[in-house]
């Protein structure tokens, strides 16, 4: 009786400890989420005597979409390489989920490219494989067998509405087709971090919408974190005023901000000869009075 | 950039480019599988062209060769003349300039393309080492495949050259042969297998690195195939001449 009575407090002591494990797990899990996905602290590049980017710092939150506009040459797409390691600073810091990786090494770097995903301006398919083997080329490489590999890409295609195309080669691919392949490609392997380079330039409206649609699903549905390098505003509109959502029937819909919830998971920064000159909402955005700033959302950037 | 100091940073790119395609081969993944696809598209592909120009540099050899060779009552060593000569100097060298033309324009092309159209990068961000997935496998495949088209096109320019002394100069063909196999030494074969080991390296680098340096669209895509197969070219010349010393006097071969 003694026994049993002094064997009692320690197996609650057990569960309490167990559940305060878990506690502590889900409390760790939280400041986790605050840990921003990308940072980039005072970052400056150039090219010979051409200063790319001059000071660049802002941070892109877990689950945030980042728009950045600029014009054609302002910095934007070097931004992207850099977080992928695929340039290096001269100087500062950047960060991808808390991890310096400014001075990776390409070896280094090859993990830290494990958990991003990249959408490249025309796609940037590999000529010589087919659809099927282009979306399933992350994951021929680490050798995962050839059933998954099929489940994967078939998931990642019905993701992207273009289940059919699976046998084509990139020739035969319309150019938003082939984005959309791209997108596909980009994101195999569930990366947390998906980068956006001029995905719509160049498309017809419709087929730009979809790709916009894409990035806000992957915004609302998955928990990804983006950076989407544009510079046309439908765009802007589109990612920074409407949301996904799940109705009854399961399907995927796109609503409006305004009623319900105003999005806060989508901010704006600008470029403009290698400095950001703008950062914040969209509505903030279209209030200022930078003569610049104006002119460039009116469509007349000069 | 002053020419020299252009010149020895391109140096410098390039043997840091054979660094790492030879440093990778020692770590996963491997990629087999591609390497064995070049040594086909490399050899067997190459083969014809190879093959052609042995048989007639042989040919052309003896062609040339034979009248001043009767003048001198020597024209039973006109085996050896042809094949000493393809052996030692004109298999490899012709071979190799066979090979950068052909497959050094098809590298630096392939590669400039793929960087231009951003899939190298694309290629880097999912992940895979391009040195290691396109480099590596190209440069392997050309110093194992150069010294197999070297030996055809020496066997092959043989045959030219006993053929042409039959047709033309009513030579006996054993008569030939005979001289062939008097002139030739082991360390003739030995220095003639060498010499393609060093070409296919040099070919390999030369277009690998032009190709992914390339810069200024589908204009910058043609631009680095030229210079990919002139320089591959050049270097092979020049190269040629001191690998060819350097065999004089470690294998002790063509001394006076």
């Amino acid at each position: 009786m003694l026994s049993s009575e002094l064997e009692q407090p320690e197996v609650i002591d057990a569960e309490t400890e167990l559940a305060a494990t878990a506690d502590i797990q889900e409390a760790v899990d939280e400041p986790d989420r605050i840990l921003p996905a990308i940072e980039f602290r005072d970052v400056h590049l150039s090219f010979d005597d051409l200063k790319i980017l001059n000071g660049v710092s802002f941070t892109v939150r877990r689950g945030e979409t980042k728009i950045i506009l600029g014009r054609s040459g302002g910095g934007k797409s070097t931004t992207i390489r850099l977080i992928l390691g695929l340039l290096k600073p001269d100087s500062g810091q950047i960060l991808v989920d808390g991890e310096d990786i400014t001075h990776y090494t390409e070896q280094e770097m090859m993990r830290v490219r494990q958990k991003m995903g990249m959408v490249f301006q025309e796609g940037a398919l590999f000529d010589s494989l087919s659809v099927y083997e282009n979306v399933a080329y992350r994951l021929h490489e680490q050798g995962v067998d050839e059933e998954t590999v099929e489940k994967e890409v078939r998931r990642m295609l019905r993701f992207v509405d273009l289940e059919e195309a699976i046998d084509k080669m990139p020739s035969e691919l319309s150019g938003g087709m082939r984005r959309r392949v791209g997108i596909a490609r980009a994101l195999v392997g569930d990366p947390t971090i998906v980068m956006f380079d001029e995905p719509t330039a160049g498309l017809d409206p419709p087929t730009a919408r979809t790709i916009c649609e894409l990035a806000i699903k992957l915004r609302d549905l998955e928990d990804v974190s983006s950076i989407f390098v544009t510079h046309e505003m439908n765009n802007l509109e589109y990612l920074s005023s409407e949301y996904a959502t799940v109705n009854d029937s399961g399907e995927v819909v796109y609503e409006m901000e305004g009623k319900y919830l105003c999005l806060i998971n989508t901010e704006v920064i600008m470029f403009r000869d290698g400095k950001i000159i703008f950062s914040g909402k969209d509505e903030q955005l279209k209030k200022t009075e930078d003569p610049y700033i104006r002119k460039f959302i009116r469509g007349k950037s000069d | 950039m002053n020419p020299l100091k252009n010149f020895l940073f391109q140096l410098q790119e390039i043997s840091l480019l054979i660094w790492r395609a030879f440093a990778g081969l020692f770590r996963r993944p491997r990629y087999i599988g591609e390497t064995i696809r070049q040594m086909d598209l490399i050899g067997v592909g190459s083969l014809p062209i190879v093959l052609l120009t042995g048989f007639f540099t042989g040919g052309v050899l003896i062609l040339q060769t034979y009248p001043t060779l009767a003048y001198y009552g020597g024209q039973s060593e006109a085996g050896r003349a042809v094949a000493t000569s393809l052996i030692r100097e004109l298999g490899p060298v012709l071979s190799a300039l066979m090979v950068s033309g052909r497959i050094g324009s098809a590298i630096s092309a392939e590669l400039g393309s793929m960087v231009v159209s951003q899939q190298i990068d694309a290629m880097r961000a999912l992940g895979t080492d391009p040195i290691r997935k396109l480099v590596a496998p190209r440069m392997i495949a050309l110093i194992f495949m150069l010294p197999l088209l070297t030996v055809a096109a020496d066997i092959f320019g043989i045959i030219g050259g006993s053929v042409v002394a039959s047709v033309i100069f009513n030579q006996e063909t054993n008569v030939f042969i005979t001289s062939v196999r008097a002139g030739i030494t082991a360390e003739d074969i030995i220095g003639g297998i060498i010499k393609p080991l060093f070409f296919g390296l040099i070919i390999g680098s030369i277009s690998c690195y032009k190709g992914l340096s390339t810069t200024g669209g589908t204009v910058g895509v043609g631009r680095s195939t030229t210079n990919a197969v002139v320089l591959a070219s050049i270097w092979v010349i020049v190269f040629d001449f001191f690998i060819s010393k350097g065999l004089q006097t470690v294998l002790d071969i063509g001394r006076i």
